[in-house]
């Protein structure tokens, strides 16, 4: 479990992290969106006891990162953002090498190789790690973070520099591992999030904007009672039509997307659901409704949206 | 502790740098032997020992040069500084490893007290106390150097930096002559390195001289820890 309370950091005048404050729940992925320069790393860096904070208190299973470093950093794994690996080890003598930092009890040697089986690097696990592609020297530090099975694991862009085949394999096991393990990914890639995390956390210029279930999330933010329709007829005449609807506030022509069939943007009061209304009226006149959807908007939408500070209502912050 | 001794071992010794230092030390060392000891047909190594001072004082910097700076330019710190390891067992380490190699260099000086025996009485407890006295302030140019690598990501700086430090050790003995009060000048000798070291290249082996350079040991291993933790703060 994962407690982060008023967070801040402060480097000289630069407010890196703005008083944050989120928790992780114990087998569940926190993804830790935000744009380049947001403060994803440097929180990472204080979770994990590289970095101290300016104010504010980050607790691990319980254990106060700044008060008792040494026991809480016993229960982490940390995938910084430039994977921690010496060039002039093999990968075996590296990962022994972290095994006996992290002072690890279990059976070294089959620990070690389940690992490397897990994010497949059995076949390079001889060589020397200055001479593994970008991609390899990424899955090395991954298998780094999980040497010693710590229970929280703080992945700082963990699919960088993957091709898209590991990207779906590292995804698949970071799902995997979050089943037994409280993770923290952070990323600036939303479909990764998406596909990943239970719960998303975004910051943007140090500060939380939003933090919420990944479906409450898009539900939120996509506005129900906005909806696109298509229907043939006269745009004027359908104008009209919906406009008339009461709890309609805007209705707009927005292209002909057929010959002879119009696409309409529709906005009722916020909370209304229009849907059987409009169906009624435009039956009434016969005409045809070829589409009708609620105007969802994708996750990058509402990235950008909350990102470039359009706030929207309804978002916890 | 042991595991980050070990690593640096195995790095110094997969690129050539620990080879290298080695062989360069025996080079310098048998070469004195030669030059001081055995052309004059004499088993005073006297001269000898006061060479390898300065034999120390350029090298060992390029052995530490590296122990620091090069976590640090490649982030490797972070693994190290988010494992759970204190920071004083991890600068021992580092400080450890150094020590390793300076001691298989120094162990050399038995076999050249063998040779001499071989034309010559030789007073073993001299030998002895010079190879201490030899480790000893090799360990104050580890510490010195170690503490400098933490404080840049470059290993060229950090090399010239320690130098430098080295140098302003002996400098001390030249600020003694031309200080103004006699207090002054008494201070700065007292903290000469190389008076105190010249003690034991003539056979004295005393107490306080072994207190002071474990004391700048000490010093100097803290304030590297120091550095580490300050870092976290900035
Ligand atoms: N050591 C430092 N000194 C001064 N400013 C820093 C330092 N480290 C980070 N910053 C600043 O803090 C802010 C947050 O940086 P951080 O690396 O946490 O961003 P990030 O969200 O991880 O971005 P990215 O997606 O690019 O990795 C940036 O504006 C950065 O310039
Ligand atoms: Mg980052």
């Amino acid at each position: 479990m994962i407690e982060v309370k008023n967070l801040t950091k402060q480097y000289g005048s630069k407010l890196a992290v703005n008083n944050i404050s989120f928790s992780v729940k114990e087998g569940e992925i926190l993804g830790f969106l935000g744009p380049n320069g947001a403060g994803k790393s440097t929180t990472m860096n204080m979770l994990t006891g590289y970095i101290s904070s300016t104010s504010g208190t980050a607790t691990i299973n319980g254990i106060d990162v700044l008060e008792d470093p040494i026991a809480a950093k016993m229960h982490i794994g940390y995938l910084p953002e430039k994977p921690p690996v010496y060039g002039d080890m093999t990968v075996m003598e590296y990962l022994r090498f972290v095994y006996s930092l992290k002072k690890s009890k279990m059976p070294r040697e089959s620990h070690l190789a389940e690992i490397c089986e897990l994010v497949k690097i059995t076949e390079v696990r001889k060589r020397l790690i200055r001479n593994l592609s970008k991609g390899y020297q990424q899955r090395v530090g991954f298998a780094q973070a999980l040497v010693g099975n710590p229970n929280v694991l703080i992945l700082d862009e963990p699919t960088v520099g993957l091709d898209p085949k590991q990207i779906i394999e590292i995804r698949t096991l970071i799902k995997k591992l979050g089943k037994n393990h409280t993770v923290i990914l952070s990323s600036h890639i939303l479909p990764e999030i998406q596909a990943v995390c239970d719960r998303i956390v975004v910051i943007s210029s140090g500060s939380i904007v939003a933090n919420d279930s990944t479906d409450a999330l898009a539900k939120n933010m996509s506005a129900d009672h906005k909806l696109v329709v298509r229907t043939e007829g006269s745009s004027d005449d359908v104008k009209k039509l919906l406009s008339s609807i009461p709890g309609m506030d805007r209705v707009y022509v927005n292209r002909e997307a057929e010959p002879g069939v119009y696409e309409y943007y529709l906005e009722a009061t916020q909370g209304k659901d229009l849907r059987r209304e409009i169906s009624k009226k435009l039956s009434s006149r016969n005409y045809p409704i070829l589409m009708m959807k609620s105007n969802e908007l994708s996750l990058e939408e509402i990235f950008l949206k909350l990102t470039t500070g359009d706030n929207y209502g309804g978002v916890d912050k | 502790m042991l595991a980050i001794m070990k690593r640096e071992l195995l790095s110094y010794f997969t690129s050539p740098l620990g080879y290298v230092f080695v062989a360069v030390y025996y080079l310098f060392s048998g070469l004195f032997l030669f030059l001081f000891t055995l052309s004059y047909q004499s088993a005073n190594m006297e001269t000898v020992y006061t060479g390898m001072f300065f034999v120390m004082m350029i090298m060992i910097p390029i052995l530490t040069m590296r122990l620091m700076a090069e976590e640090n330019r490649q982030k490797t710190d972070q693994l190290l500084l988010t494992s759970p390891v204190s920071l004083p067992r991890l600068v021992i380490g580092k400080f450890l490893s150094a020590f390793a190699i300076l001691l298989v260099c120094t162990l050399i000086f038995l076999v050249y007290g063998l040779v001499l025996s071989g034309f010559a009485t030789v007073n073993w407890a001299i030998i002895l106390g010079n190879i201490f006295g030899m480790l000893l302030i090799g360990s104050v140019f580890i510490a010195s150097g170690l503490f400098i690598s933490t404080l840049t990501e470059n290993q060229m700086i950090s090399a010239v930096g320690s130098i430098g430090l080295n140098i302003a050790f002996i400098l001390i003995d030249s600020f003694a002559a031309v200080m103004p009060a006699k207090f002054l000048q008494e201070l700065f000798s007292s903290l000469s390195f190389f008076a105190k070291y010249s003690q034991f290249t003539l056979g004295v082996f005393s107490l306080s001289n072994i207190f002071f350079f474990l004391s700048v040991i000490f010093i100097f291993i803290f304030l590297t820890v120091r550095v580490l933790e300050k870092r976290r703060w900035a």
